[in-house]
């Protein structure tokens, strides 16, 4: 994932609580937040997620002119023979996600994302073949250069969809 | 609002519902905000057709999300210093969750209180579907 900029904005930050069903006033008024320990609006905690709004490349939103796996006229409009694998429907899925805070982000903050590759393993699951594991550390800094939030995320892709 | 470590024990628990019957149109405004639109979680089309689901299902990270809404009206706004889960089991719409903090330890660290915490978040059936660890800083 390539992002340069991450501007943390507030109506963002309105919109991801919201879509979390957190409704706590600390992420959508800034009155209220004055009155809080942290004294602004703050990200809620997996917030960072969002940087992808800011990656003009993301895999999992569709583009002008590029075939999208999802579906339109067709269930998929991407042309592939065999079928199974990826569980996901090709980004695979994800089976853990970390976070170290050294501060919560607040709007107005601009973040830069480094994103570092980490290990890759693979295990023998019961219920969807086998999988292959790899891990990013992603880490988000300040404007001034201060580190913000460590993200570790691992990946999983399965061999075949996950039994239910 | 924040806790404290002197009225902390380990085996302390906290627990909310966070969400009950989860709706499609959640997945769909979890897609929006964050920007990952993964059809496996909103095209019911492509998901049963493509994927081999049985229907869409929850983005990972929206479990996390009101797992993290658990937490944080627990332990205060701005408090968690760290926070990670592993993704047991797949969410689906209609599902009813709910999570649960519980304190493992109370510690101190660079001159502040810190509380560690186990996370779980079960279905309605009381079947895991998040499992994972928190950490806090507490009042004295």
């Amino acid at each position: 994932m390539a992002v340069e900029k991450f501007p943390v904005e507030a109506s963002h930050i309105l919109m991801f609580a919201r879509s979390v069903g957190d409704y706590n006033e600390i992420y959508a008024d800034e009155e209220y937040a004055q009155t809080t320990e942290p004294g602004s609006i703050i990200a809620p905690p997996t917030f960072v997620q969002a940087s992808a709004q800011f990656d003009p490349d993301y895999f999992l939103r569709p583009k002008p002119g590029t075939p999208w796996f999802g579906s339109g006229k067709e269930p998929t409009s991407i042309k592939k023979e065999g079928s199974g694998g990826g569980g996901g429907g090709g980004g695979g899925l994800h089976a853990e996600q970390h976070y170290v805070y050294h501060r919560h982000p607040k709007p107005g903050d601009v973040l830069t994302v480094t994103v570092k590759p980490g290990k890759k393993w693979e295990k023998q699951g019961k219920r969807s073949g086998k999988l292959l594991f790899s891990e990013t550390v992603t880490e988000y800094r300040d404007q001034t250069g201060e580190l913000v939030v460590t993200a570790r995320s691992v990946g999983v892709q399965t061999e075949r969809p996950v039994d239910q | 609002m924040a806790l404290s470590a002197s009225n902390l024990k380990v085996g302390d628990t906290h627990e909310e519902q966070v969400v009950e019957d989860l709706k499609r149109t959640q997945l769909v405004q979890y897609a929006g905000a964050s920007g990952d639109y993964n059809p496996v979680h909103t095209d019911e089309v492509f998901v049963t057709k493509v994927a081999g689901y049985p229907t869409v299902f929850a983005h990972g990270m929206l479990s996390m999300g009101m797992t993290g809404k658990m937490l944080t009206n627990y332990v205060g706004d701005g408090r968690l210093t760290q926070y990670g889960v592993r993704f047991t089991r797949q969410v689906w719409p209609g599902d009813s969750l709910t999570a649960k903090a519980t304190v493992k330890a109370i510690r101190q660290e660079e001159g502040g209180h810190i509380v560690d915490l186990d996370v779980s978040t079960v279905n309605q059936d009381g079947v895991e579907v998040v499992s994972g660890y928190a950490s806090a800083r507490v009042d004295p």
